[in-house]
């Protein structure tokens, strides 16, 4: 008898997570769009280190140059480097967009867990979040910066302060989606029988968001985080291209494309690669989130 | 030949006939655009140019100059001199007769009296008249009768022309401003914004920061002008947009200081909708020196106060070094290609009042270095010169514009060849220059250790230019940030010599007075390290006519004369 059962052939035990994996990766677009976004990260962070150009060094002789062997892209109008500055610009917008996207996440994701799981809480906590909906982003930034450039630059240098400033400034403009999105699926589940059935049998409320809410909850969270990327890394450029951002010398996407408007028309190259960056940044991530979206929920899954 | 003079002549006059039988209005409307938004139209209240300006179509002074630099007579009768009796033998007062039958916007007559407010107005001891220097050594002002104003001086002044002349210091109606007087100037939103004038132009309506529209003043004093029945003065924007709206697309008939790249602005005018028009004034872009403490440690009342000297301003081999870091030559050809050329003068003209200081034009990175090596600021491991724990490590700030922002880069790229660390900051125009005693960033206080922009003055004596700079003039919480000594400078020996230049008469003894000043504040000093001599380039619209650049006054200071060409 226990022969039978033991050389019976089983399936092998399967995780979520090889599950999600398969189904992601039948998802044509969001593997291109993963590829695409890891280069991209892979190439900023990367690059610098082997490429010989330093991103701010001028060399006169060089300016306005068009695309040639030793500059890809070609030079500014004081001669630096366009590739050393695309890379440059890159980490800092997708260092930006990555932390004010986990920033937003985590704010997102708390307010709206403890919204939908504590009735006390939600009618004040959806409130906050109505109120934050209709902060202004840019007046918000002018005056956050007028309040705290000062004290942060002495504090921990002038680019970094303007780093935590428009990481803060964007994350806390933008968790309230995420907080609706996973207050309302919160809410949905709360009903179902599994969590009646756990809390039938003494499941505390911190266990039972742990193991229960979170878990179905994280298919929309994931969608935010990736579609957060985007939205931080636009706003950023946006930002930049105001002229609110970082110092004027220090290259971010959003600056560059600021900086070559003035050229569109002798040299319309400067606008196309930063521009280029940031849209295939935008759309991989986007494909991306769509195909983890579709992997993360088990009821579309093999579909 | 004659007969050829005499064609010219009726081709000149022919062509005049237009404007001159012109009906007032009869030629629609006109927009100006000017990148820089005005807050404000009152001039006493603010030193920004795009203020003085807008401010010049709706109020007048008594005497403007002209593109050559010479005196004529706007609300006044004619210019006095002391041939004409104008101006007393001991040169120590000064009387204007004001043109009969002028009145305000409003009707009523423009008297004596308003000109004697205007002087009240802005030498108010608790107000912070933004054009004080105006009325450097005015004692007081008379009087005589309803058309006639006297100003007497304290000691005699050889250049009387300070008051009441030129865009800085038009007049204003006593009646309307009667209660503006002092620290409640800054309150009186009304009059500020809606100031009843003489011009040519009556606001109808003010938008801060944004647009302002006019129509003609019914009452104005030539019944044929203006051509123009109404004007869009828009504000803001960049001086890209400014010229592709002239030069380009049409979209503005006249475009103020298209401070832009020489390439860009040369393939704008293929556009051929408009011409870029070019002259050289005064106007220097110069690096200012904050002699004293920027640091956000100190508190309110000392931060960029004289309290406080500069941890390493203060020591002029550290300004010398940087000046001598600096490739002029590069700068204008980067910068401004024909509309600029390298300089080493605050007073760069007229030219009699030029100095011959040329050393500054030759880049010397080498003795820079040796300069600073000589004076023990030493370099430390992070490649940044120190001396007793204070590192050369400067915040440059200048206003948001692509131009500057390119000299930012190239001269902290030249300060780091010679040890020293920059950190370099833009701000929007409308805030730097905007006077906003609340805000952080104006160019008045200075939060910074260097910064970057241009000045220029009116008409072509320098006195008032160069007496900005006197001890206690400078810009400080008790007079709401106002003042025009930027960098702080105080030395009571370039005091002695303004002093000096207001008793002197002798035109030869004058020039070379301002000379000296000027050398004082640069060769010898340091304070101020003047970079590129800005010719002005704005651009009109073909179908434009009238218009004459004038660097020695407003830039609008003839637009009554401005009309429509087919």
């Amino acid at each position: 008898m226990t022969d039978t059962t033991n050389t019976e052939p089983t399936k092998p035990h399967r995780s979520q997570w090889a599950d999600v994996w398969d189904q992601l990766k039948a998802h044509k677009g969001a593997m291109a769009g993963g590829v695409i976004f890891i280069v991209i990260v892979l190439g900023v962070f990367i690059g610098p280190w082997l490429w010989p150009y330093d991103a701010t060094f001028i060399d006169i002789r060089a300016r306005n140059q068009g695309p040639s062997f030793a500059h890809p892209f070609g030079t500014d109008q004081l001669g630096r480097d366009t590739l050393a500055r695309m890379m440059a610009g890159g980490q800092t917008s997708i260092a930006v967009g990555l932390t004010a996207m986990l920033l937003a996440l985590s704010l997102g994701s708390f307010v709206g867990i403890t919204a939908g799981f504590f009735k006390r809480l939600d009618g004040p906590l959806m409130r906050l979040t109505d109120l934050f909906l209709a902060l202004p982003i840019l007046p918000l930034l002018l005056v956050m910066m007028l309040l705290f450039r000062d004290p942060l630059s002495s504090a921990v240098g002038p680019e970094r302060g303007i780093f935590i400033l428009i990481v803060i400034a964007i994350g806390i403009t933008s968790w309230m989606p995420t907080a609706r999105i996973v207050r309302g699926d919160v809410l949905a589940l709360k009903e179902r029988e599994f969590i009646l059935a756990a809390r039938s049998i003494g499941t505390s409320n911190s266990n039972m968001i742990k193991r229960h809410i979170l878990p179905n909850v994280l298919s929309p969270i994931m969608v935010s985080a990736t579609l957060g990327i985007a939205n931080a890394i636009i706003t950023e450029s946006a930002l930049s291209f105001l002229g609110l951002g970082f110092p004027p010398d220090f290259p971010t996407w959003g600056r560059l494309l600021n900086d070559a408007t003035q050229y569109l028309q002798d040299y319309p190259e400067r606008v196309f690669w930063p521009g280029l960056a940031i849209s295939l940044t935008v759309l991989s991530v986007n494909y991306l989130g769509d195909g983890l979206r579709d992997a993360l929920d088990p009821r579309i899954r093999g579909r | 030949m004659k007969a050829k003079t005499l064609m010219l002549g009726a081709a000149a006059a022919f062509a005049m006939a237009p404007a001159a039988m012109a009906e007032r209005g009869s030629d629609g409307h006109v927009n100006i655009i000017y990148w820089q938004a005005p807050s404000i139209l009152n001039p006493y209240l603010s030193s920004g140019t795009k203020d003085i300006e807008s401010a010049s179509l709706v109020i007048e002074p008594l005497g403007r100059y002209d593109p050559n630099g010479a005196l004529v007579p706007y609300l006044a009768e004619e210019i006095p001199t002391v041939a004409n009796g104008g101006v007393s033998e001991d040169l120590k007062s000064i009387t204007w007769k004001i043109k009969s039958g002028l009145v305000w916007s409003d009707g009523t007559p423009v008297t004596a009296t308003d000109a004697k407010f205007t002087a009240d107005y802005c030498m108010h001891p608790e107000g912070g008249c933004a054009q004080l220097a105006k009325f450097e050594g005015v004692e007081s002002v008379e009087v005589i009768d309803d058309l006639t104003v006297k100003v007497n001086f304290s000691e005699a002044k050889p250049n009387p022309y300070g008051p009441f002349m030129g865009g800085q210091s038009p007049i204003i109606q006593a009646a309307q401003f009667a209660d503006c007087l002092g620290a409640k100037a800054p309150e009186c939103t009304d009059a500020n914004f809606n100031p009843i004038g003489t011009g040519p132009f009556v606001v109808d309506e003010f938008k801060t920061n944004d647009v302002i529209s006019l129509s003609a003043n019914p009452n104005y004093r030539d019944a044929a002008k203006p051509a123009f029945a109404t004007v869009t003065f828009k504000g803001g924007g960049d001086a890209t947009a400014a010229g592709r709206a002239v030069l380009e697309t049409g979209e503005f008939d006249y475009a103020w200081n298209l401070q832009l790249a020489p390439d860009v602005l040369a393939k704008m005018a293929e556009g051929g909708k408009g011409t870029p028009i070019a002259a050289f004034g005064s106007l220097v872009e110069r690096l200012e020196m904050n002699m004293t403490n920027p640091s956000p440690d100190l508190d309110a009342d000392t931060r960029a106060t004289v309290a406080a000297p500069h941890p390493f301003l203060s020591d002029i081999n550290v300004r010398k070094a940087l000046s001598m870091a600096i490739d002029r030559n590069l700068l204008v050809e980067i910068g401004y290609g024909q509309a600029g050329r390298p300089t080493c003068n605050l007073v760069p003209g007229p030219a009699v009042y030029a100095s011959d200081n040329t050393d500054c034009l030759t880049q010397d990175i080498a003795g820079a270095n040796a300069l600073l090596d000589e004076a023990g600021w030493v370099k430390g491991a992070d490649g940044v010169r120190a001396k007793d724990g204070v590192r050369i490590s400067i915040l440059y700030q200048t206003s948001t514009n692509a131009v500057r922002q390119d000299f930012q880069a190239l001269i902290k790229q030249w300060w780091s060849e010679i040890g020293v660390e920059t950190e370099l900051r833009n701000l929007n125009a409308s805030v730097f220059f905007g006077g906003d005693p609340g805000s952080p960033d104006t160019f008045q206080k200075f939060y910074a250790d260097v910064e970057m922009y241009a000045n220029n003055f009116d008409g072509t004596d320098p006195q008032a230019y160069l007496s900005m700079y006197r001890c206690g003039n400078e810009p400080k919480p008790s007079s709401q940030w106002q003042g025009e000594n930027i960098n702080r400078f105080c030395d009571p020996a370039y005091d002695a010599l303004i002093d000096e230049l207001g008793q002197t008469s002798d035109l030869e003894k004058r020039y070379e007075l301002s000379k000296k000043m000027n050398d004082m504040l640069t060769k010898d000093s340091f304070t101020i390290l003047p970079l590129v001599d800005r010719g002005r380039v704005s651009a009109h619209a073909n179908s434009l006519g009238g218009v004459i650049l004038n660097t020695w006054d407003s830039e609008l200071w003839n637009i009554a004369d401005w009309h429509r060409v087919n």
